[in-house]
């Protein structure tokens, strides 16, 4: 029989309390996909190929309203920019991988990936082997153990795997259901407990009372750049809300 | 709403926001040896990329001006914002914010 890895389970394990907001998430995912006027097929490849629902809720909405294609993939990268903060954090535990596998493992870092195996590699409660002695396979220290990314890539791959699977149902739902019950409001409500959790912080709040008003004032701007004009005013705002305060 | 452009042009926005996704994930973890992470003005600035980005998505869905200010408030889908927003806060539970949410729209698109 195979032996299933050190770590690997463990990260499986961790995602679990997760799935109640991961599972819900990728439904809508699906529906307003095909909402959207997006092929199954298209919906499924979106989910596999982007793994990131914000951007994944932008684009489709977007993509319905018809918005300049330069706009659409602009506005998804712009979401999806926190992205290179996770990168930067985690970098150091991968730094002795295969290129092939820190191609792999980058291609899997979220939110919830990130944040369940930055607690893990920082000396979690349930860091059993320490961070700091010699790890098994030589690497030293803070460079991570194997045991570390066999836990990540565990909690990440069975979180993309999730993800499709969610997506599919979202997909074969929302072919079925009626325009009329008006399911595309579940992409806000998804937005927005995404954003209470942010809102620490009188810059941050700041940030989003900017970015959220610029938006509704630039509803009706061509090219749908109300959305990424309220972005960028929110960013500049709290930074220099930051700035004062400091 | 749904969308008017063709297979190709779809496939071509997954693909590449696909990519870019990638390269955003894979910069650091790839540069890792050659730069000491992220510039701290780039840092500063991300922090507030998230509240920022969300709030500009959240705000025009539930917030539609419309001519009179009675007309604007009462919208079911404000309504319905801003008790989801009450649940988010209270709960910071994803499901329990999308049933009430969606509940309370439906509740008051028949009401208001």
């Amino acid at each position: 029989m195979p032996t299933v890895p050190d770590g690997f389970l463990d990260g499986v394990r961790a995602t679990l309390p997760l799935l109640l907001g991961l599972i819900p998430f990728g439904l809508v995912a699906g529906v307003a996909a095909v909402d959207a006027g997006l092929s199954p097929a298209q919906a499924v490849g979106l989910s596999a190929v982007v793994f990131a629902g914000a951007s994944q809720l932008a684009t489709v909405d977007l993509l319905a309203q018809d918005a300049a294609l330069a706009v659409v993939v602009l506005t998804a990268v712009v979401i999806n920019l926190r992205m290179s903060m996770y990168s930067a954090s985690i970098a150091p535990y991968f730094e002795s991988l295969r290129r092939r596998w820190s191609a792999l493992y980058a291609f899997l870092l979220t939110d919830m990936s990130y944040a369940i195996a930055i607690g893990e590699f920082t000396g979690g409660e349930g860091d059993a082997d320490g961070d700091d002695a010699p790890a098994p396979n030589g690497g030293v220290g803070d460079d991570g153990t194997a045991r570390d990314r066999w836990y990540y890539f565990g909690a990440a791959a069975f979180m993309w795997l999730v993800w499709q699977l969610a997506t599919v149902v979202g997909v074969v739902l929302g072919a079925s259901v009626p325009e009329s019950w008006g399911v595309s409001f579940a992409v806000p409500l998804v937005f927005l407990s995404l954003l209470v959790p942010e809102l620490s912080g009188r810059p941050r709040i700041v940030a989003a009372l900017i970015g959220g008003s610029v938006a509704v004032a630039g509803a009706g701007w061509p090219l749908n750049l109300g959305l990424l004009g309220g972005a960028l005013a929110g960013v500049v705002a709290g930074v220099v809300v930051e700035g004062r305060d400091a | 709403m749904t969308t008017t452009y063709g297979p190709l042009p779809v496939w071509a926005v997954i693909l590449v926001v696909g990519a870019l996704t990638f390269a955003i994930r894979y910069s650091f973890i790839y540069l890792l040896g050659r730069v000491s992470g992220v510039p701290p003005r780039l840092e500063r600035a991300l922090r507030y990329v998230p509240a920022a980005v969300l709030a500009a998505l959240v705000a025009p869905a539930f917030v539609d001006p419309a001519p009179t200010a009675a007309a604007t408030l009462l919208d079911p889908r404000l309504f319905a914002g801003v008790v989801a927003a009450g649940v988010a806060w209270t709960t910071e539970n994803m499901f329990a914010t999308l049933v009430v949410g969606m509940v309370t729209f439906w509740t008051a698109g028949t009401v208001l």
